[in-house]
């Protein structure tokens, strides 16, 4: 079976075990390039130059966006919007369709489980149109009751959820959810951050009406993210930013809005960084979301058979290693995070600790920290076996016995 | 060079078995101080005396160990000191963690100067300051106040906040 970490400079150049990916994906070199040959070979303002360059670099661009549309399944070009990262594609959910289309008396539901930027939108929303914000509460493995579900009523209007919790793993059910506000004529929007990485994710299947997800998690450059809206609705929606690029035609006393998708990339757009990411999905392509389940469940499992025999290890989440798509949260006794992640790193074994931008999600664990082991297609079993070396020593470092 | 030198017995022991954990019946300012960012807590308490003496301490909180152990140390240095010898205590302390600190001072600063190397540790230096920061804003501003009156809280001016 062949290894892919050769294909990332920065396991030569500055070698660590890698655990964060959840955080930010390692780059292979062939998005590196991408971004190298796009500044290289086709630098120019795209969209509006009327010359070769400027057509080139107009090209990259839109072929990026084209490659996204079908790595989603999405019907239409004009349903990708490119962002800086997920948190602005969300913000932009809610502030041109949450502020437009969310009335007084109608109920968003999210859950507790939520990152902080796919919660803190929705506070906006809810406080700024009187909608009621009503939060689902998982159980101890990231599932929902149907007690839970059913706080769901027909006054929902929108729901916003990830498909993959960032601390917890579990994979959320989106497709069922969908269902259920579509037929109360309501929306869902879906956190992709944490499962477009890792899982096949396709729009139309699943039903969603927005899907927001960065590019620096699957390992393309900082500064891009994506957007995915159905059309209809991207149609109906006012702009979030304004500025060059998003117009028609503009008077001194107004303006008309450029056609989707332009009309949500106010100013200059990140033309490389979207060529990245095109690189990026290619190079996950090649690996296929198969292979990259396979590495994930395998070394989950590897961590989770070696826990079991620590008792003072706790991990969060399902017991089992295939539900967390490869993300592992944990607390060791008596030691917090932070040291946990000291100890780890003078072994030069990277991990999180801290509260993984979810708070809210730590405070209904009843937990005001967790560490973190989170995985991607470049990690192997040497990786995981430093890791665990290190892990075992951390309660000796810390002044405990054995 | 770093982590070896900090966490060690001297650290372990003030983090597992603290002398000053808990609080001081006639404590004469009260303070809280927090990062936000990791969620290190330090309820600090100190009855400074007539003369400008600090006669007592304690504190409180929830953190990691060079939060916890760093409090436990710093009180067992400034009890019995004056305000004034208690704030240049914190001054060279702060000079240590960012990598200025004399042989005579790491001396002064005796079982704190285990925190040393803190210095290369930069996502860990708002841990090793909050309790200082903390006394250093109660000793500075606070000190005038009736007992147990003031509560507030000091954050480290060392934040370190990674997001994703």
């Amino acid at each position: 079976m062949k290894e892919y970490k050769e294909d990332f400079p920065i396991f030569t150049k500055s070698p660590c075990v890698y655990l964060d990916s959840a955080a930010t994906a390692q780059r292979p070199a062939a998005v590196i390039e991408a971004e190298k040959r796009f500044y290289e070979t086709m630098n120019a303002n795209p969209l509006r130059g009327l010359y070769k360059l400027s057509i080139a670099a107009t090209d990259a661009y839109e072929e990026s966006r084209k490659c996204v549309k079908d790595f989603i399944n999405a019907a239409d070009e004009r349903e990708i919007i490119f962002t800086r990262n997920a948190s602005e594609s969300l913000n932009l959910v809610a502030y041109s369709f949450g502020l437009s289309f969310i009335h007084e008396g109608d109920e968003i539901v999210t859950t507790v489980m939520e990152h902080h930027s796919d919660m803190l939108p929705w506070q906006m929303v809810a406080e700024r149109t009187g909608a009621k914000l009503i939060y689902l509460e998982p159980e101890a493995d990231g599932t929902f009751t149907e007690a839970e579900l059913s706080k769901i009523t027909d006054r929902c209007r929108l729901i916003a959820i990830a498909q993959v919790s960032n601390v917890l793993g579990c994979v959320n059910p989106v497709k069922e959810l969908a269902d259920r506000v579509h037929k109360n004529g309501g929306v869902i929007v879906v956190d992709g951050a944490q499962s477009v990485p890792h899982m096949k994710v396709d729009v139309r299947e699943l039903g969603v009406d927005f899907l927001a997800f960065s590019g620096h998690k699957l390992m393309a450059p900082f500064g891009i993210g994506v957007l995915y809206g159905k059309r209809e609705l991207l149609e109906k929606m006012p702009p979030f930013l304004t500025g060059g690029e998003m117009i028609e035609y503009v008077r001194l006393d107004g303006a008309t809005w450029a056609e989707l998708p332009h009309k949500f990339e106010a100013g200059t757009v990140n033309p490389a960084g979207a060529y990245g990411l095109k690189a990026a999905i290619e190079y996950l392509q090649s690996v296929g979301f198969d292979r990259i389940r396979e590495i994930e469940d395998r070394l989950t499992a590897l961590v989770f058979d070696e826990f079991q025999k620590l008792p003072y290890i706790k991990i969060y989440g399902s017991p089992d290693p295939a539900k967390h798509t490869g993300i592992i949260a944990f607390t060791i006794d008596g030691v917090h995070p932070h040291d946990i992640a000291s100890i780890l790193d003078a072994d030069r074994v990277d991990i999180r600790a801290g509260h993984h931008c979810a708070q809210p999600l730590m405070d209904y664990l009843k937990v005001g920290n967790t560490a973190r082991a989170s995985l991607y297609l470049y990690n192997d079993e040497e990786d995981i076996r430093r890791f665990l070396e290190s892990i075992r020593k951390v309660r000796g470092i810390m002044g405990y016995g054995a | 060079m770093g982590l070896e030198s900090v966490y060690g017995d001297i650290l372990n022991e003030h983090n597992l078995r603290p002398s000053h954990r808990g609080n001081i019946a006639d404590a004469t300012i009260r303070l809280e101080g927090k990062n936000p960012t990791c969620g290190d807590d330090i309820y600090l308490e100190l009855k400074v005396g007539e003369g400008g003496i600090v006669e007592d301490g304690a504190f409180n909180g929830s953190g990691c160990a060079i939060s916890q152990a760093s409090v436990d140390i710093m009180l067992d240095l400034i009890i019995g000191e004056s305000k004034e010898r208690a704030l240049e205590l914190c001054g060279k302390f702060m000079g240590m963690i960012h990598g200025k600190a004399t042989e005579d001072d790491l001396d002064e600063l005796d079982e704190a100067a285990v925190l040393k190397d803190i210095s290369h540790m930069p996502a860990r230096v708002k841990c090793a300051v909050l309790g200082w920061h903390t006394m250093e804003e109660m000793l500075k501003n606070r000190a005038g106040g009736q007992p147990g009156a003031i509560e507030g809280h000091a954050e480290g001016r060392h934040d370190y906040c990674t997001t994703e």
